[in-house]
């Protein structure tokens, strides 16, 4: 049992927390921020349409299978894979992590828009149709409103999801606190390590929150989704 | 008077989050450092790498990346097990019907809320550490980042069941473990068995990365292709991971649809 002897060393480095280098966690946490905000921005903007193209009740077959295909493949694959793709192909930096939550949000975002409009009631739809309304009237006046409170709760929970995700992305270099955590990590500074933990679980714990707040506000049912 | 959705107030308080949206975004979009020559060249990169990874060595399977695979499955297997074994205790005081404590459903929560936060290639990271690298790491990495997802959703489960036959139970003089065993358990059964399968499913997912910080499985041998730029290979470790997923998903909507 050495590692138990390991692990009594490990934590008593780990204890107090020592904040090392306070420009490079700042900078790092912002980051992380940065990307979170802007991966849910685009995720879920993009995830809209992908949701509305995968619905097989609203598209034909030749529509929806190269949409729910899309779906199935950003959803098959970790972030950190993804991450570790994005940064061979735009480089080192946050680009590379905004672009793999963007693919993440997508996968999930989607994947759940799609079942949502899959289960709404085809009554409202017909009698907007019936009306000679264009397909993007049909959409706006007949699926929306059935669906809006649950695609909130799939962007809110998606919001958290990234959140969380943004602090890992940098292990592979995808920008990030966790660049600043794998450094510390690798330089044996484990009191720093465990104060970046502390305020990543602080940020998330933030963000948890005020998420919970923005459903309350917009009425959105939790139950389901907050997972 | 005209019928209004929302009142001023509401309304109010709607323009203010979209405003704040905004300048979230916006003020994101202008700090968030971006380099604008990588992003020029990405299609000739993605290219290169595409006619990199081609053709895929198939012949590589059996000798370098057929254990570590299996070894990721039972990662995520035995992570799983271990996280539900410690999550019912956290979820069981968590629940404010069960535990009429306050102090100890926020304690419970404390955790729950923790282990969720802190991502599994992070726990694994502290894990080899703590063990070294292995397979160890990578289970306990799974098992602990699994705590607040199933504690969670075992503890709303339990808050949601009916209290009539839990009553029942009680009026007829039952002990506390007997009132768990025939009041609660039924009712939390098919609830647990879709969260474990829910979370054994995602496991699949993440233990197949937890060997680039060193906590065993295929992605080890992720990390050893990728290093040493040897991308055919890496073409078919993803290609491998991506069947197991796959396979997954399939096993587990099925169980779903047969048992639950």
């Amino acid at each position: 049992m050495i590692g138990l002897e390991n692990a009594e060393r490990f934590l008593g480095r780990m204890f107090p927390p020592a904040i090392l280098q306070p420009d490079s966690m700042a900078k790092g946490l912002l980051e992380s921020l940065e990307i979170a905000i802007l991966a849910s921005f685009f995720g879920v903007l993009l995830s809209l349409p992908l949701g509305v193209l995968a619905a097989r009740n609203l598209m034909p077959a030749w529509v929806s299978w190269p949409a729910r295909a899309t779906i199935a493949l950003c959803r098959s694959f970790h972030p950190v894979i993804v991450a570790i793709l994005f940064v061979k192909a735009v480089g080192f930096g946050a680009m590379a992590g905004i672009l793999t939550l963007i693919v993440a949000s997508m996968g999930f975002i989607g994947k759940l828009f799609a079942e949502a409009i899959e289960e709404i009631s085809i009554k409202q739809v017909e009698s907007v149709r019936a009306t000679g309304a264009p397909f993007i009237s049909v959409l706006t006046y007949g699926v929306f409103p059935q669906v809006f409170s649950r695609f909130v709760g799939f962007a809110t929970y998606q919001i958290d999801s990234n959140l969380r995700n943004s602090t890992m992305v940098g292990i592979v270099g995808a920008g990030g606190i966790g660049s600043t955590l794998f450094a510390a990590f690798q330089r044996f500074d484990y009191n720093f390590v465990s104060a970046i933990l502390i305020a990543i679980i602080l940020m998330i714990m933030i963000g948890e929150s005020l998420a919970r707040w923005v459903r309350r506000i917009l009425g959105v049912d939790v139950s389901k989704t907050d997972a | 008077m005209r019928w209004e959705r929302y009142s001023p107030s509401e309304r109010l308080l709607r323009f203010a989050l979209l405003l704040f949206l905004i300048i979230a975004v916006v003020y994101s979009a202008k700090s968030v450092e971006i380099i604008p020559e990588f992003l020029l060249d990405a299609p000739e990169q993605v290219r290169d790498l595409l006619v990199r990874m081609w053709p895929i060595s198939y012949g590589f399977y059996p000798q370098g990346v057929h254990e570590p695979l299996m070894d990721t499955i039972h990662i995520a297997t035995m992570g799983t097990i271990l996280s539900i074994a410690l999550a019912v205790p956290v979820g069981v005081l968590s629940a404010t019907n069960l535990v009429r404590s306050r102090l100890l459903n926020g304690f419970a929560r404390l955790i729950l809320v923790s282990t969720r936060s802190v991502n599994s290639l992070i726990w694994a990271l502290l894990f080899v550490a703590i063990f070294g690298p292995g397979a160890l790491a990578g289970t306990l990495a799974i098992a602990f980042r699994s705590i607040g997802f199933v504690g969670k959703l075992i503890g709303e489960a339990l808050e949601e069941v009916d209290p009539r036959s839990i009553e029942a139970l009680q009026a007829a003089g039952a002990s506390w473990m007997s009132v768990l065993l025939k009041g609660y358990w039924p009712q939390l059964e098919p609830t647990f068995w879709s969260v474990a399968l829910f979370r054994w499913d995602i496991n699949i997912r993440e233990s197949s990365v937890l060997g680039l910080v060193g906590a065993g499985g295929i992605g080890m041998a992720l990390d050893t292709a990728l290093n040493l730029f040897q991308w055919t290979r890496v073409s078919l470790i993803l290609l491998s991971i991506f069947i197991i997923v796959v396979i997954a998903e399939i096993i587990v909507t099925q169980i779903r649809k047969r048992i639950i």
